[in-house]
């Protein structure tokens, strides 16, 4: 028997996986949707949405299945009526943190959070909106920065990072007041470090970072290169 | 003694929320009426921090009736930022889309606001005075209000890809170029509605006499006219330059540009309603008073520019001399204005380049103002941005088509109030007639409709101590 296939079952599936992959990696390859925000195929996961969490036999808390690996006999469901309403409760918490108003968002039907709230029947924000007063950082001569609709998903700050190698793109403060900001916290515009490779753009889930010019439901982002350069820098090395 | 109020609240079948105080005197006769706009809206400040290429499609959210107004005029306005000029096929596909717009908007005001005062009567039962009274007592004219507006608004969703808020138009031009196949679809229906619009024409004029009264008081009085008209003096609703003529027909002002309409037009705020109102300036306030829309296009334009339209304008243009002054004719002037913006389409999609795939511009924020105009189905519209070097809006301004009719309108009600109303006996039709007023002028109040006209209308009658002296309610 081969060591490096775990056999598991997901949803009563039975699939099989490399030891070193992840529930969601299984899930994907077997088109069993599991939500996700913060990862994206060729950047490493983090964890950090909390929307991919699922049920695992015998665990006595939920697993994100993002970063959480295969083992032998696993059974993970990844959907119930408990998961449903956390996922909704994240996404509805996501939508009264800052001002996501779709129906004027450069990126209206082409976004990750709003197709995630269609898919998962998401009528309603329970929770008071925040309505805070966020900057638009439109500084920089080819892209927008738009706080007011940023989840704080980190993949422009791991692309950036991981692929292009310029690390720009950080976090800054702490909590509720976390932000993605531009080297020290300068405008975009003057940072020394931006390639302007536009990386960041797309692999933004929501209207957060945009072309600039772009007007409204105009922005569609493309994902596609991603897992190919992380090969074909993998393959360099 | 006593100053007594009655209160029409919320006035019936109008875009939008308002009411109307009369003011009566101690006869009971009415001294004097105030038209009040009762909704904040704001948006000249919410745009504040936002990046300029999203203004189109931000402020077409002023409004569900004509979004595609606020588009064209905020698109305008965009275009004078980036500092290009769009492609020519970008023109008039726009042109395209803002003749649409008027077809649809004047369909909606003639046929489901406004024909049931015409068809049911002024006096008659409010509970069934509405488009579905009209549908069942009237099913042929109720049938083609519907297809026309229909038209125009399937007109709009071929070009835009839907027919309320579409985001198409943007700056620099519009995102996608005609399809063939939306061209053909509209060519075919062309001939319908242009029957439709022609045998409601020949119906309203023979009709004309019914509303005699209406027409002598309905906000009949001498203004000036403002609005748009083409490099010839002819109907212009996209482009152009501003023209003002007095209530004798004559120019007094002509070839503005548009972008100096500071130099021209003022605004004063009213202490009792959230709508500016506007005045020629060189008049000064309150005599600048002035109207704007269809009647105003009209009376300002020295032809339509398309066959039909320009023999119905002739005759139109009869009816009084010099300029026509009541505000009655505002719903005959839209119906001559559909035959044109039929007649329009017809001629631009004719033209061999208008399938040309060449339809934006792209360019930067290269300079700090702009200045959008053009004409809305009910006046001229005016969007003024300015923006820092990123190009995020840092100020704006908007002069909404309504907003300029709003001292006209003032006036009208008081004129018809004292007509019709008489303090000691409230009577429900002489009250329809003083919304009657309002809705001549089709204000465009904000983004609601209420066509069914089922919200209650309310009329208080109070004394000097607010004490209430009688009430009559209807609808709900």
């Amino acid at each position: 028997m081969n060591a490096g296939i775990k056999t598991l079952r997901i949803d009563g599936r039975d699939v099989s996986a490399r030891a070193d992959q992840t529930i969601l990696q299984v899930a994907r390859e077997n088109d069993i949707f599991i939500p996700s925000l913060c990862y994206l195929e060729g950047l490493s996961p983090v964890g950090a949405c909390r929307l991919c969490l699922v049920e695992v036999k015998g665990a006595s808390r939920l697993l994100p299945a993002c970063v959480t690996r295969v083992e032998e006999g696993m059974e993970v469901t990844t959907r119930s009526e408990r998961l449903d309403a956390y996922r909704r409760m994240i996404l509805e918490l996501l939508f009264s943190e800052r001002n996501h108003i779709c129906s004027v968002c450069v990126s209206n039907g082409h976004c990750e959070l709003q197709s995630l709230a269609e898919r998962l029947n998401l009528t309603h924000v329970h929770f008071p909106y925040r309505y805070p007063r966020l900057p638009v950082d439109a500084s920089h001569p080819r892209f927008v920065a738009d706080h007011n609709r940023c989840i704080l998903c980190t993949r422009c700050v791991r692309v950036c990072d991981e692929i292009e190698g310029a690390h720009t793109w950080d976090v800054m403060g702490r909590g509720i007041e976390a932000r993605v900001i531009t080297d020290l916290n300068q405008p975009w515009g003057e940072s020394e470090s931006c390639t302007s490779c536009g990386k960041c753009v797309h692999v933004c889930p929501t209207g957060a970072l945009s072309e600039k010019g772009r007007s409204v439901a105009e922005m569609a982002k493309r994902r596609q290169f991603l897992p190919y350069l992380t090969m074909m820098r993998t393959q360099a090395r | 003694m006593s100053e007594r109020r009655i209160v029409i609240d919320p006035v019936t079948r109008i875009e939008g929320h308002a009411r109307i105080t009369l003011y009566l005197n101690a006869d009971g006769q009415v001294e004097n009426a105030r038209f009040h706009v009762t909704q904040f809206r704001a948006f000249e400040k919410l745009c504040e921090g936002r990046p300029f290429s999203e203004m189109p499609a931000l402020m077409a959210r002023i409004c569900g009736i004509c979004p595609v107004s606020h588009l064209i005029a905020s698109a305008k306005a965009c275009d004078q930022i980036l500092g290009t000029r769009i492609p020519p096929v970008a023109v008039q596909l726009r042109r395209l889309l803002n003749l649409a717009q008027i077809v649809q908007s004047h369909a909606l005001s003639f046929f489901h606001l406004s024909a049931p005062d015409f068809l049911l009567g002024m006096d008659s039962d409010p509970a069934r005075r509405n488009l579905f009274g009209l549908i069942e007592k009237h099913p042929e004219m109720a049938r083609d209000g519907i297809r026309l507006r229909k038209f125009g608004q399937q007109v709009i969703e071929r070009l835009a890809g839907k027919r309320i808020h579409p985001a198409w138009v943007v700056p620099g031009g519009v995102s996608e170029p005609l399809a063939p196949a939306a061209r053909e679809a509209i060519l075919a229906e062309l001939p319908e509605m242009r029957a439709i619009a022609q045998r409601t024409l020949v119906w309203f004029k023979s009709v004309l006499h019914e509303f005699r009264e209406e027409a002598a008081t309905f906000a009949n009085f001498p203004t000036l006219f403002l609005g748009l008209v083409g490099p010839d003096g002819e109907l212009e609703h996209y482009d152009g330059q501003i023209r003002v003529v007095d209530a004798a027909g004559r120019i007094v002002a002509d070839r503005l540009a548009p972008e100096r309409y500071r130099d021209y037009l003022g605004e004063s705020v009213e202490p009792d309603s959230y709508l500016k109102s506007p005045y020629y300036k060189p008049e000064g306030y309150p005599d600048g008073i002035y109207r704007v829309g269809p009647l105003a296009r009209l009376n300002i334009a020295d032809r339509c520019g398309t066959h039909a339209a320009d023999q119905e304008w002739a005759e139109f243009r009869q009816l009084e001399r010099g300029a026509v002054l009541s505000s009655f004719y505002y719903h005959y002037a839209r119906l001559v204005e559909i035959l044109y913006a039929l007649e329009r389409i017809e001629q631009i999609l004719a033209e061999p380049q208008i399938l040309g795939r060449h339809v934006r511009a792209q360019a930067a924020a290269n300079h700090p103002e702009g200045i959008g105009v053009a004409e809305a189905p009910r006046g001229t519209l005016i969007h003024h941005y300015r923006v820092d070097e990123a190009g995020v809006i840092q100020w704006a301004n908007l002069i909404i088509a309504t907003g300029h009719n709003n001292l006209a309108m003032n006036r009208g009600i008081l004129q018809a109030a004292r007509r019709f109303v008489d303090g000691n006996r409230l009577s429900e039709g002489a009250l329809n007639r003083v919304e009657a007023v309002i809705r001549a002028f089709d204000p465009c109040l904000s983004c609601s409709t209420h066509a069914v006209g089922q919200m209650a209308l309310r009329i208080e009658l109070r004394g000097p101590e607010g004490e209430l002296l009688h009430e009559v309610s209807r609808g709900a």
